[in-house]
């Protein structure tokens, strides 16, 4: 005999509304050499000085970056791995070998999650479910990208010298971490909304922002209307890689729909690097979002210059082979609300 | 799935910038110009030392690929390659780095699936079309030749 819900969490289509909201305890953030250069450069916690980190791959040096974040964020909130219940972590390596490689490493129960550069929001979100349903009450999730293995998946060799066109993206090298428990001070999550894919027709792997546009969009509607929100309820609406080409899109199509977000729409793709640092049209990779959110964002939050912010990561779910074969390249987006305890209710 | 509607994909055609063709040509002709002159100075420098002209060619050509090489080495092609575009991928210059950028970055998977394997992942199809094309037109030659 089937049971009826008689209580959910479940607000409108998309949205979940945590009961037990989960504190961000802790985050950090470790970066490559190139966004310690850039604008954010001074919010990262560890900047390294070479994109290699003296391994003898970049696939080292990424899982490392990753395992330096995991550890200061346990380190920045006083705890140690056995106070922490899982690793929720994911990247855009073939069967996010660096999340695995970290996971191995730690020695902490692992939950490999995949949503492209979406993956940060996706991971706090499963994250904020598995603590309020009671299956956790501390855990890491982790997230990380590197420039130079994605080049070499995605596109060519790392110094072959080929000629980007305006609309490229360059990979951000750097990992976030963020101890998430059901008890603790900081920044709670108060909500999620799960995005839906949404496919626009492109197929050209150097135009991801906009590829990714029309999710971002959606994902945003869905929330306000799932929510009853509205853009003003936020200090900012913080979108996560979809850089200068993508978010013009994204405010575009929101305004459209009659959502003014005016001046309060943030790319981090957009933000971590300078014009002048030769990146087309802004950054790109998972890590993106989970650097600026674990430096740049979440001190803002601790400092009191944000108490509501709607992070809303944004994924481009393709692969070298499907885009080789013609498949166009669909978009995700996950969004999460982070209130600080003051936040006006 | 959601389908984009036709507006938005107008829209998004609207927003997305495209290539600077204009100024991409004008890099292309400085940076390819300026690889060829340096050629041209190694051409004259060794016929000026008394090779004949098709010996100096292939030295020039040799150096060119050396140079190309280093460059690629030391990370300093790719940024070239960046701002010139075909300019600095068409020359002798550019083969040399499309053949040694994936030889350094697929040494780490072995000399045989990595370097060995994955090396012309880039030149390759250029090779393959060049050698495809030239048969055709040796073949068109050859006709022309038969006929008149």
């Amino acid at each position: 005999m089937a049971t009826t819900i008689t209580r959910t969490r479940r607000r409108g289509r998309q949205t979940i509304s945590f009961e037990l909201t989960p504190a961000v305890v802790a985050a950090a953030a470790v970066v490559g050499p190139k966004e310690g250069q850039g604008p954010l450069g001074d919010y990262f916690d560890v900047v390294k000085e070479d994109d290699l980190l003296g391994e003898k791959s970049w696939e080292r040096a990424e899982a490392r970056m990753l395992t330096e974040a995991c550890r200061l964020a346990l380190r920045k909130a006083g705890h140690s791995l056995k106070d922490v219940d899982y690793l929720v972590a994911g990247d855009l390596l073939n069967q996010i070998t660096s999340s695995s490689f970290v996971a191995r490493e730690l020695k902490l129960p692992f939950l490999g999650i995949f949503g492209a550069c979406s993956t940060f929001a996706e991971g706090m979100a499963v994250g904020s479910m598995m603590i309020d349903g009671g299956y956790a009450t501390s855990l890491l999730v982790g997230v990380s990208s590197h420039h130079c293995t994605a080049e070499r998946q995605f596109r060519f060799p790392t110094e072959f010298g080929n000629q980007p066109p305006p609309s490229a993206q360059w990979t951000v090298t750097g990992a976030g971490a963020v101890l998430m428990a059901a008890q603790g001070d900081g920044p709670a999550i108060t909500m999620a909304t799960i995005g839906r894919v949404t496919d626009p027709g492109l197929k050209d792997p150097l135009n991801l922002g906009a590829a990714m546009a029309p999710a971002a969009a959606d994902t945003i509607l869905r929330h306000f209307e799932d929510t009853g929100r509205t853009p003003e309820d936020y200090d900012l609406i913080v979108t996560g890689d979809l850089a200068d080409v993508g978010k013009q899109i994204t405010a575009d199509l929101l305004e459209r729909k009659g959502l003014d977000v005016a001046g309060r729409l943030f790319d981090c793709g957009s933000a971590i690097y300078e014009p002048s640092q030769g990146v087309e049209s802004g950054a790109s990779g998972c890590g993106c979002s989970a650097a600026v959110f674990s430096g740049y964002l979440m001190q803002g939050m601790l400092g009191g210059r944000y108490r509501r912010l709607l992070l809303v990561c944004t994924g481009a779910l393709f692969s070298p082979t499907s885009y080789q074969q013609g498949e166009s390249i669909p978009g995700i987006a996950h969004a999460v609300a982070l209130e600080t305890q003051d936040a006006p209710g | 799935m959601v389908p984009a509607d036709r507006e938005t994909q107008d829209l998004i055609r609207r927003r997305t910038p495209p290539r600077p063709i204009l100024l991409n040509t004008v890099r292309a002709f400085l940076v390819g110009g300026a690889i060829c002159t340096i050629g041209q100075f190694f051409l004259g420098f060794f016929r000026g030392r008394g090779l004949p002209l098709t010996e100096a060619s292939a030295v020039t050509a040799a150096t060119m690929i050396f140079l190309g090489a280093v460059l690629t080495g030391l990370g300093v092609y790719d940024r070239i390659g960046r701002r010139g575009g075909m300019g600095a991928f068409l020359p002798i210059t550019g083969f040399a780095n499309a053949i040694v950028a994936p030889a350094m970055e697929f040494k780490r998977e072995g000399f045989v699936l990595g370097v060995g394997a994955r090396m012309f992942t880039v030149a390759g199809p250029v090779i393959v079309y060049a050698v495809l094309v030239s048969v055709l037109v040796g073949a068109f030659l050859w006709l022309l030749g038969a006929i008149g």
